[in-house]
């Protein structure tokens, strides 16, 4: 399946792009589409270490589903205040 | 109350929507745009959110607030896009009965805010550069390009 992934500050200034999608098997785990973005857009890879998933424009673990057409976001640290 | 806006945030407004006979106590926090940091001059910020999860963010904050404590108003406004030196780009007002509770809750909100809503500040150096801000990243992916 393909999963769009949102992207904010820094993550879409290093894209160049404020969208990505990556390919991987569905349905996948949070994990699995963290490691996906660091394989096939590696110039996330700094930010994704220190980054959290959002799915449904809510904070996600590692280990919750994502399904194909579900809304994902990748977090860096927030810095708002 | 929660909003997030482009326009210049009206503390005297911000104040008034908290307002309440019921209120003996009113705290207002304005988190303001600072020249200095860390000894580099700013010339202006930037922030940009991911508004649909930054507007639920913000009002799970303020219920959660108002389960902790005994709230009577609470309002937060966020600013968004570019703000020069000065302006405000965060607004915190809480009234309660007591001043207690009061600040309390205006402690807890700006503190949870900064940790969790999804909102982001760009440093524009007076030198020029600029950088997005993400607390605990390495200095390697901190380092923003020149924009």
């Amino acid at each position: 399946m393909k999963i769009r992934i949102h992207l904010f500050a820094q993550a879409r200034q290093l894209a160049g792009q404020s969208e990505v999608w990556v390919e991987l098997p569905g349905p996948a785990t949070v994990a699995a589409v963290r490691e996906a973005l660091a394989t096939q857009h590696a110039q996330l890879a700094p930010l994704l270490r220190s980054s959290h998933f959002a799915v449904g424009a809510q904070y996600a673990r590692s280990e919750e589903t994502v399904q194909e057409h579900d809304e994902v976001a990748l977090i860096p640290p927030v810095s708002g205040g | 109350m929660i909003e997030l806006t482009h326009n210049p945030i009206d503390a005297p407004a911000v104040l008034a929507s908290v307002a309440s006979t019921q209120a003996g106590a009113v705290v207002l926090f304005l988190g303001v745009t600072r020249e200095f940091t860390g000894g580099r001059q700013t010339s202006h910020l930037e922030y940009e959110c991911y508004p649909v999860m930054a507007e639920r963010k913000l009002a799970e904050l303020e219920a959660e607030a108002r389960r902790r404590w005994p709230i009577v108003g609470c309002t937060i406004v966020h600013r968004l896009g570019r703000l020069e030196l000065g302006e405000a780009s965060v607004a915190v007002a809480v009234s309660s009965p007591h001043r207690g509770a009061a600040f309390a809750a205006g402690q807890w909100l700006i503190d949870t805010l900064k940790d969790v809503v999804p909102i982001w500040k760009q440093e524009n150096w007076a030198d020029g550069t600029s950088e997005w801000i993400h607390p605990g990243l390495s200095g390697s992916a901190q380092t923003g390009p020149v924009e």
